[in-house]
């Protein structure tokens, strides 16, 4: 029983050394110079301009609605290619209305303006 | 392997806490995610009890539960904004315009 | 497997199939047009669709009852009901179609979702098979949330889906419960795998009273059975009148239709433990619709809460459980449909004499029959029908749906079924006596308001519920014939 899991014992293992290694070789054997563009959060990436803390045009809520529909459907997509090679044909002609029905929704959120920002 | 019932007991635990919250928050968007723990306690029952029968027809049932949340968060959000551009507010114990 | 499968018996769903492939070609035809304009070749469009649905209904009616892929089925019960659905959402569109300010902009997507309800709903009718149940539930669920919030500019149509959307997702999760349940007793989604399996000492069999539990909640909830109605009157009075209409009749079809089929197929061997508890709710619903309806002041919401007591006299055929009480049932929601929308027509057309914008009071009513004679003499027949006085099509539903739980053995719950009919001839007589025999309080501050006529579309709603309603009072017997019950 024990000895089940000891693939899973070598994997932790090695992922924490992975993580030793990673972060402790550049700090013994890297450079070390402190200045402000070092110690910023991304660096030599877009400046932090506030908190992150603030509110937000209501938009992204609409965004986020329209893409949390998509982005679902996948879970119908995943099972459908994990057994289409055994049910060839017959899961691919099953697909074609549930693509058509995504198509329409997809057109019409579209052409709706639904995705213009302003 | 464990027993089913112990996953039928957690889920309704599940469930009876998001009842619980849905009846006793006052923000709407709470009162949401209390609803998909709903929906989610339901779902580990179905998994249960589909391992249990050894057949797959509880799994496809969670797919379209998952499916159908979705899709009434979509709803339930679109509804809230609209909401809010009358009332500047969430809470609903404000909603009283209807009673009686 | 072979793709001819997904093509056997595919017939059975082609009203739900013309309905769907309505939909998309609308959605099509709505991004296709220019600005303002073909608001009202959309609404053309949407009726057209759905009488091609009820053709497609017409062209199966009859046949032998088939099942497609373990998940729907086309039998006499099914079609009887996806006909009533069919006209309401007809009798729905014309409604709709001057109604709003905003059809003009958005008629498009109004139309979409209203036909979406009723795919929703006939599948309802259809589903012999938990998961479809469900989705089908959630499809018209969902697109009635949307549309009693359709009037935006109105704080009370926000609030009425806000309301309705909270509660009604707060119930589907009690429904997808006792589904979860029902499956895990019976080791099936279909129904009549679940009965087997249960009818022959299977599965969990202690699983399923808290199933049908749970599902009681949710089925109760969509059909308002007291003490799970709260919802009905706010969301009644604050959709759009069009929408309500619909939705009183549709929502209370389908619930019903799926009540009946899974009560009956699935679980007829727990008719012992199910009927009882049913019953109860169907005392509770009566007598708590009635008495609180005695006391509204506003049309829609003694409307709605008639609409909660009529729930309970439906529910009483789903306790006697026999074919019969089902088909009764189907004729009680035929003869509904029609005086329901009729009466809800009345009151759009009376909205706008009065310039309110999505409610009259009772108090308004008086003298109504000086000013408006064919309105108020419409409004007559539909209360009269609605309270069950013979030889309206409302007394046939009644009857047949009292008849059936008498043989059934249920007399005694035909009798408070009985007594509740009486209670509500009241309030029913009371806006008929208002209109004819009561005067205006400030008669001249009425008279002066201008007539503004009602608009075509529902001047023939009315026509047409009020002929239905005579033609099946006159008549009960055919359609009674016409429309067919569980299992026959």
């Amino acid at each position: 029983m024990a000895s089940d899991y000891l693939p899973l014992l070598i994997l932790i293992l090695l992922a924490a050394g992975f993580g030793v290694i990673a972060i402790g070789l550049p700090t013994l054997l890297g450079p070390r110079e402190r200045n402000n563009q070092k110690l910023e959060p991304y660096e030599s990436g877009i400046i932090p301009f506030s908190d992150a803390r603030r509110r937000f045009p209501v938009k992204y809520y609409l965004v986020a609605m329209l893409f949390l529909i998509f982005d679902i459907e996948v879970i119908f997509l995943y099972p459908w290619a994990a057994v289409l090679r055994d049910l060839r044909l017959f899961a691919l002609v099953a697909m074609i209305p549930f693509f058509i029905v995504l198509v329409v929704g997809f057109l019409y959120e579209w052409k709706k303006g639904a995705l213009d920002w302003d | 392997m464990v027993e089913t019932s112990y996953y039928l007991v957690l889920a309704a635990i599940i469930f009876t806490v998001g009842a619980t919250g849905v009846l006793l928050r006052r923000n709407a968007l709470i009162i949401f995610m209390c609803i998909e723990m709903m929906l989610n306690s339901v779902n580990l029952t179905l998994i249960a009890l589909a391992r249990q029968w050894g057949n797959l027809e509880g799994q496809i049932f969670v797919f379209m539960i998952m499916a159908v949340a979705a899709a009434e968060v979509a709803v339930g959000l679109a509804i809230l904004i609209a909401n809010v551009r009358h009332r500047q507010s969430i809470n609903i114990d404000e909603i009283n315009l209807l009673k009686w | 497997m072979d793709t001819a499968l997904l093509f056997d018996n595919a017939v059975v769903l082609l009203p739900e199939l013309v309905l769907a492939v309505g939909v998309m070609v609308l959605m099509m035809v709505d991004i296709g047009r220019r600005g303002q304009n073909g608001s009202q070749l959309l609404a053309g469009l949407s009726v057209a669709i759905l009488l091609l649905g009820i053709g497609a209904s017409v062209m199966i009616w009859g046949r032998a009852p088939v099942e497609y892929l373990d998940g729907a089925i086309s039998d006499g019960f099914a079609l009887s009901v996806r006909l009533v659905i069919l006209i309401a959402g007809v009798l729905g569109v014309l409604l709709s179609r001057n109604w709003f300010p905003a059809i003009e902009r958005q008629g498009g997507a109004f139309y979409s979702l209203h036909l979406l309800a009723v795919i929703g709903m006939m599948l309802m009718g259809t589903a012999t098979n938990l998961i479809v149940l469900f989705i089908a539930l959630e499809i018209f669920s969902l697109a009635l949330y949307i549309l009693s919030g359709f009037y935006r500019e109105n704080a009370r149509s926000i609030e009425a889906a806000m309301k309705y959307f909270l509660l009604g997702a707060f119930a589907s999760t009690f429904f997808v419960y006792g589904c979860a349940l029902l499956y895990g007793a019976g080791g099936s989604s279909k129904f009549t795998q679940i009965h087997e399996t249960l009818a022959t000492g299977g599965g969990n069999p202690s699983l399923v009273l808290p199933g049908i539990a749970l599902l009681l909640v949710g089925f109760g909830f969509k059909v308002s059975l007291v003490p799970f109605h709260m919802w009905t009157p706010d969301v009644y009075q604050g959709a759009p009148t069009p929408v309500t209409a619909f939705m009183s009749v549709g929502t209370k079809a389908a619930a019903f239709a799926g009540f009946f089929r899974l009560m009956m197929t699935a679980l007829p061997s727990f008719h012992d433990q199910w009927a009882m508890p049913l019953a109860i709710l169907a005392v509770l619903t009566m007598t708590v619709g009635n008495l609180t309806a005695l006391r509204q002041s506003s049309v829609k919401r003694m409307l709605a809460y008639s609409g909660i007591a009529h729930a309970g006299n439906i529910l009483i055929a789903l306790v006697a459980g026999t074919a019969a009480a089902s088909s009764a049932a189907a004729f009680y929601l035929f003869a509904y449909a029609f005086m329901n929308i009729g009466a809800f027509t009345v009151t759009i057309a009376l909205e706008r004499q009065y310039g309110n914008e999505n409610d009259v009071e009772q108090s308004r009513l008086a003298g109504a029959a000086e000013r408006f004679p064919v309105l108020a003499a419409a409004m007559a027949i539909f209360m009269l029908s609605l309270s069950g006085i013979p030889p309206l099509a409302g007394f046939f539903g009644k009857f047949l749906v009292f008849k059936a739980a008498v043989e059934a053995g249920w007399a005694w719950l035909v009798v408070i079924g009985v007594l509740n009919s009486a209670v509500s001839a009241y309030y029913y007589l009371r806006i008929v006596v208002a209109m004819y025999f009561q005067q205006p309080e400030q008669a001249g501050d009425e008279k002066e308001q201008p007539f503004v006529p009602a608009s075509r579309s529902s001047v023939f709603v009315v026509v047409v519920s009020v002929l239905a309603v005579v033609v099946i009072g006159l008549q009960p017997g055919l359609w009674a014939d016409l429309l067919r019950g569980l299992g026959q």
